[in-house]
């Protein structure tokens, strides 16, 4: 073993200590992508479901009665009776109901008429994203019931265009299988970026980085000693939440174990670049902290299309998530776990990858001198 | 191209051509930093030589540059102007080769604190290049000479300051180094742990032939030296042997006592007089330095008012030629402050046992845990009195001094400041108590008018009633010239200055100090002593905690701690008599101090 060699492994050793004997490191490490994957796994939908619905029957009959229990037997509404609407509308001012549908005194009169009953629906607004989806459903519990009760008459109901909904990829519409994935890109910024981002800041914090430099260690044996063992511990970190993805929520793994494994190595590279290049300017922990979260952990959150698709986002902010890595390992995880091994997809976002973790890497290996200014 | 192995570098001076029998050579250097929109001129034209097989210390106040000049020596600052040459390589464009080759151990050892003792030592074995077959007796060796080695499963984190700095030394000589650079080694640990490290580090030159750079800001280590480098605010002073340097001063050191007045009113008589150059309180008498065409001192010429004068010719010490330098390098604008301070009427001393009682501490102890910072300790403090605590970091002094201000309760004993016990009315007797730490904690982004007034009006003082304190302060501490300055720009001895009078500003009766003037230089503790005495002189009560022999000595009484226990509590003239011996006729603080820790650390292993 070289004298070079024997740096290294020196500092791999030394750095496998400090993160078995430091809470702190375990802690972001193991604890965070538990807590996480449990918290949007089990905790956030964003999916509706049981959404409370007001019902106004002015007259109750036989039709309004197959109506209304079209509404009580959906998994996605929890109906709420009402006798006249100004009750309805002071229950959605206060809150306790998202919707109310209203069937006039002559619905069943004019269901009988050749232009048909009206059904007034009144959605609350303020949350757009529910209000669209509740507008969705009950159009939808509607046509279903249409077309039930046409057929009890004997009838098949003649429309001009018929609207046959096939959903692929995430054929349950169940929103954990897309949001396990993707947490998976923010998993990996917290240890790529974060931690190692944290970690260097206490060596420069504490006096050791000065210690350190006073030896024969190069500075590119520094970065390797910091980028080695904090890839093994980012890669055990993306085999946990894989195994808890797969195992605990039961989502999908459609394309290759290894191609998963492969592009999250690319992204985890760049991860570790911006940690250590945030570590080339930031020399205390608090700082390291800050800038790391503001410029990886929360874009790796709120502009990677994660939670938030980017196609709806103003062009301003869309032209920005081109430069955040998160943005290209999100729309590799949803393709591969939901979709499959998908060359059309992985490979541009992929390349996108090489190019930021040169870049990061890059700037890091110039930027880092073994020197205090 | 040809180089010769390491190891041969060791080989005697003498035999080595000229060049070569430095170790260091500084030509020239001036370095600068910007903080913020201030530029600091941290060395300026600084030219000296270190040679190889001696140790040379590099002595100054905090501030002067002494860490720069290290860190520039281990190429890890480049220069702005001049060169380095370290053990013959550049240190600006070799630094690769300097840093391979020295030992250096930085301000805070550099030890990884999560790490065991052991660990660290694979850590920088590994990366210095020790070959694995040669390390298990090097090993045995570093430990045993660190005392280390009964703790190599240790956490370093869980070592003593005096353990940590040993190991740090330890970790800088795993490759036995030709040379060694250490950057306040000695700063906060104890003095017994100091005396080992000086131990250690004439070992290594004698038997190894290392050359060894050390600073410090400890003037009595000077001593110690073969050689010394002095740097003051950024300036060389002088380089050469202490001994020559303290020598030139022969004739010109009295120790004067008087039976008639109390030692700080002889202190202020003395320091008025213009023969004098420097008077300094030494346990029951005052030291003084003569002016160097003065005459020897007459007691009927020097203090014509007071009877009962015994002047003594003593020894001079490496302090008197430092002040001495300083004094003529220094500005006349400084020197006028410094006799600035009103000299305060001479009144007789209080006996201590008549006096009023201010701080009565019994059987005070204070657990964390399964821990005691503080364990079964009592004392009383009277009236007007300077009272030391001496320790080194970690003794327990800083858990003692927020009990006494309230700031934390006792687990267990009694507590009475000013008349008010703690357990009780904290917040009362927290209004007539004045705090002052090491720290200085001013409001740096603050003007010195716009701290004074923040002071004022947290202890209460508002309108006429605090115009009034400011204005006293200003002219007081003469800080009228720089009242709209930021504090944080400030200089360390006008910091120091404008604590002391945030902490006075509501005219308190006890003024506690934390580590007031450590790292200051020697004329800014004077400065500082001397208004601490006028206001003892005029009944404050002060308490003062301390880890330097020097300041120990400015106290009316002192009590020493070592790991939350008081080891001894009297006069400094009774504590240094209690280390009298036939080997040692006249111990110093620092003996007497050593003495106590050795026997209370024999005590505890005997238990």
């Amino acid at each position: 073993m070289n004298n070079a060699q024997m740096r290294l492994l020196g500092l791999i050793r030394k750095e496998f200590l400090q993160i078995v004997r430091d809470p702190s490191s375990i802690a972001i490490a193991f604890l965070m992508p538990v807590v996480l994957l449990l918290l949007f796994g089990y905790g956030v939908s964003l999916d509706s479901e049981h959404v409370p619905l007001g019902l106004v029957v002015e007259q109750p009959d036989a039709d309004t009665a197959s109506f209304t229990a079209s509404f009580g037997n959906s998994r996605y509404f929890s109906s709420v009776p009402f006798r006249n609407t100004p009750e309805a509308v002071d229950a959605m001012m206060a809150g306790r109901i998202n919707a109310v549908i209203v069937l006039r005194q002559d619905f069943a009169r004019r269901l009988r008429q050749t232009d048909g009953a009206p059904i007034q629906l009144v959605v609350n607004g303020v949350d757009a994203n529910t209000a669209r989806i509740v507008e969705g459903y009950v159009t939808g519990a509607w046509g279903k019931w249409l077309e039930h009760t046409a057929l009890q008459q004997g009838q098949t109901l003649n429309t001009p265009v018929e609207i046959v909904n096939r959903v692929w990829y995430n054929e349950e519409l169940e929103s954990r299988n897309f949001l396990v994935p993707g947490l998976i890109a923010v998993i990996m910024t917290l240890i790529g970026a974060l931690l190692t981002a944290m970690v260097m800041a206490r060596e420069w914090e504490r006096g050791t980085m000065e210690a350190l430099m006073v030896t024969p260690l190069a500075m590119r044996e520094v970065i390797l000693g910091k980028l080695i063992p904090y890839f093994i511990l980012g890669m055990g970190g993306l085999a946990l939440s894989v195994a808890m993805a797969l195992w605990l929520f039961h989502v999908p793994l459609r394309g290759s174990v290894w191609l998963l494994f492969a592009t999250s190595a690319l992204f985890l590279l760049t991860a570790l670049g911006m940690g250590l290049l945030i570590s080339t300017v930031a020399r205390s922990q608090f700082i390291a902290g800050q800038l790391a979260i503001i410029t990886t952990f929360l874009p790796a959150f709120l502009l990677s299309g994660f939670i938030f698709d980017i196609n709806s986002m103003p062009p301003f902010v869309q032209a920005i998530t081109h430069v955040i890595a998160a943005r290209y390992y999100v729309a590799i995880l949803q393709t591969i776990f939901l979709v499959g091994n998908e060359w059309s997809v992985i490979l541009p976002n992929a390349l996108a990858l090489v190019l930021l973790a040169t870049l990061f890497l890059g700037l890091t290996r110039l930027k880092a001198r073994k020197r205090l200014e | 191209m040809f180089s010769p192995p390491l190891s041969e570098s060791h080989s005697p001076a003498a035999e080595q051509a000229p060049s070569d029998r430095m170790a260091l050579e500084v030509s020239g250097v001036s370095k600068a930093f910007r903080v913020g929109n201030r530029q600091i001129e941290a060395l300026r034209n600084v030219s000296f030589t270190v040679k190889r097989g001696v140790v040379t210390g590099l002595i100054g106040p905090d501030s002067a540059g002494k860490t720069t000049l290290m860190r520039l020596a281990a190429g890890l600052l480049l220069p702005d102007a001049g060169s380095i040459k370290v053990l013959g390589h550049d240190a600006a464009t070799q630094s690769l080769a300097i840093q391979s080759e020295i030992g250096y151990m930085p301000q805070r050892f550099g030890l990884y604190e999560d790490l065991t003792v052991q660990e660290n030592l694979d850590l920088y074995a590994d990366l210095q290049g020790v070959p694995k077959s040669l390390r298990p007796a090097r090993y045995d060796n570093l430990l045993q000479m660190a005392g280390l080695t009964a703790f190599t499963k240790r956490l370093a984190g869980q070592l003593s300051g005096g353990m940590k700095q040993k190991l740090g030394l330890a970790c800088a000589l795993v490759r036995q180094p030709p040379l060694l650079l250490l950057d306040e080694p000695t700063v906060g640990v104890d003095p017994l742990s100091r005396r080992e490290l000086w131990e250690i580090v004439y070992r290594l030159v004698q038997e190894q032939g290392t050359s060894v750079l050390l600073s410090t800001a400890y003037l009595d280590e000077a001593e110690r030296c073969d050689e010394v480098v002095l740097l003051h605010d950024g300036q060389l002073l002088d380089h050469g042997d202490p001994k020559v340097l303290r020598e030139s001063l022969r004739g010109r050191t009295y120790a004067v006592t008087s039976g008639a007045v109390s030692k700080r009113a002889l202190q202020t008589h003395l320091a008025s007089s213009p023969a004098i150059l420097d008077a300094l309180i030494q346990g029951d008498h005052v030291r003084i330095v003569m002016e160097q065409d003065a005459l020897p001192p007459q007691p009927g010429s020097l203090l014509p008012n007071i009877s009962d004068v015994q002047i003594n010719a003593v020894p001079p010490r490496f302090e008197d030629s430092f002040v001495a330098l300083l004094k003529v390098k220094t500005d006349p604008a400084t020197m006028i402050t410094l006799h600035h301070t009103p000299a305060s009427h001479a009144t007789f001393s209080v006996a201590a046992g008549t006096a009023q009682q201010v701080i009565t501490v019994q059987n005070l102890t204070r657990r964390f845990g399964n821990f005691s910072a503080v364990k079964d300790v009592s004392f009383i403090v009277s009236k007007g009195e300077v009272f030391g605590l001496l320790g080194a970091n970690g003794a327990g002094k800083s858990t003692m001094f927020r009990m006494l201000c309230g700031l934390l309760p006792p687990s267990s004993g009694s507590l009475r400041v000013a008349g008010v016990d703690l357990r009780y009315a904290a917040a009362a007797a927290r209004a007539r108590i004045g705090y002052m730490s090491q720290k200085f904690s001013l409001y740096g982004n603050l003007s010195v008018v716009e701290n004074l007034r923040f002071f004022s009006n947290a202890y209460g003082l508002s309108g006429k009633r605090g115009d009034t304190r400011i204005a006293w302060a200003l002219q007081e501490f003469a800080l009228t010239s720089s009242a709209d300055a930021v504090s944080g720009d400030l200089s360390l001895g006008y910091k120091q200055r404008l604590a002391l009078a945030c902490a006075l500003m509501h005219e308190p009766e006890i003024l506690f100090l934390d580590e007031p003037t450590s790292g200051v230089d020697p004329l800014a503790r004077r400065e500082f002593w001397r208004r601490i005495n006028a206001l003892a002189e005029q009944g404050v009560t002060i308490m003062v905690t301390t880890h330097f022999m020097e300041e120990a000595e400015y106290c009316d009484r002192l009590a020493i701690m070592a790991s939350g226990e008081m080891l001894t509590i009297g006069t400094p003239a009774e504590i240094k008599l209690q280390a009298r011996s036939v080997d040692l006729p006249d111990p110093t603080m620092e003996d007497a101090f050593v003495g106590l820790i050795t026997s209370h650390e024999a005590q505890g292993a005997a238990a």
